[in-house]
């Protein structure tokens, strides 16, 4: 098998269990949308061109409560601010490539996309052929995503919504991240996260969440600063 | 609704804007070493504080207590993924542990 398909293979394989998490949320972000009031087409298109679940699902909130457009726009982009995080910390891995696949891959970098493929990249390295990786991974969720909203817009409000199954989601992030918690900076910044984005939950359009990632960040560099100082002594 | 055209596409280009920037101009520069450093703890932060808030809080409030159902089978999936490693197994257990705990009356 040649490189590009072992690595598109690979990134579909690990894609796959994720999909089973954000298929029911795919379909009740499509039953919400189309229950706060806008039209189906509406509803579908906003999960190519927006692309982006938490998003949507904020929107098609203000979409119910008669928010102004403008606000709808702002909360769009500080909920979207953290995929600037995941760029930066892609673009190592990806600076090589034309800018049609650096286009084609921003545009499928969603955090389901970005979690398997940021540690297939720190595991596995630079290599020829990767980003077919992170390409897998990225255009199995959008199909995916453009099903179960389909199927969401399409059931509409006789979907349950004390199911739970939004619940899959966050086990998908679990199970994603639990397994690198290896070393002491890498937990450290996990855990102070965590208790920001807690303390922090109030803040309006989930900017709680971008000041817990730059704290966990913070955190976790000044630990590894300590630990290869110990070393050096 | 006649705005919310306007509001998906402008929304649109600004998340494609913003997951393209850096992709886009650490191509042009090189990554400074610490902001290379700084971004290896991008994953466990983010997902962390996408995660504990899911857990801990119901209805907004903190909910340490037995009849948090997310929370148990939160921590069941965090001990299954810990030595599973299996993403699928996970989410399946995290899911079965939640449903049994809801169907239990907890």
């Amino acid at each position: 098998m040649s490189e590009l398909r072992r690595n598109f293979i690979e990134g579909l394989r690990a894609e796959l269990p994720i999909l089973i998490g954000v298929f029911p949320f795919g379909m009740i972000y499509g039953a919400l949308a189309v229950n706060s009031g806008l039209s189906t087409t509406a509803a579908q298109m906003m999960s190519s061109i927006v692309f982006a679940g938490s998003a949507q699902f904020v929107t098609a909130q203000l979409v119910s409560e008669g928010a102004p457009a403008f606000v709808m726009i702002l909360t769009i982009a500080v909920v979207n601010l953290r995929h600037m995080l995941y760029s930066a910390s892609l673009a190592p891995y990806l600076k090589d490539l034309s800018l049609k696949w650096k286009v084609l891959l921003s545009y499928l970098l969603t955090d389901e996309a970005y979690a398997p493929s940021i540690l297939y990249y720190e595991k596995e390295g630079l290599a020829k052929y990767k980003y077919w990786f992170l390409f897998g991974a990225g255009i199995s969720l959008w199909l995916n995503w453009q099903v179960s909203t389909a199927i969401g817009v399409f059931l509409g409000a006789s979907i349950p919504d004390d199911l739970s199954l939004d619940f899959a989601l966050p086990l998908t992030f679990i199970a994603m991240i639990v397994p690198v918690m290896k070393k002491q900076p890498v937990i450290a910044a996990a855990v102070s996260a965590g208790l920001t984005a807690l303390l922090a939950y109030s803040l309006p359009y989930k900017l709680g969440l971008i000041l817990a990632a730059l704290v966990g960040i913070l955190v976790g560099m000044l630990l590894e600063q300590r630990e290869s100082a110990k070393e050096k002594q | 609704m006649k705005d919310i055209w306007f509001v998906m596409f402008a929304g649109g280009l600004i998340t494609f804007g913003m997951r393209f920037s850096l992709i886009y101009l650490f191509g042009k520069f090189d990554i400074p070493e610490t902001m290379r450093r700084a971004l290896h703890y991008v994953p466990p932060a983010v997902f962390s504080a996408i995660i504990i808030p899911e857990l801990l809080l119901s209805n907004d409030a903190l909910d340490l207590s037995f009849a948090n159902t997310r929370l148990l089978a939160g921590i069941l999936a965090i001990v299954t993924a810990w030595y599973s490693r299996n993403t699928l197994f996970t989410i399946l257990v995290g899911m079965a542990a939640l449903f049994l705990l809801q169907w239990l009356g907890l």
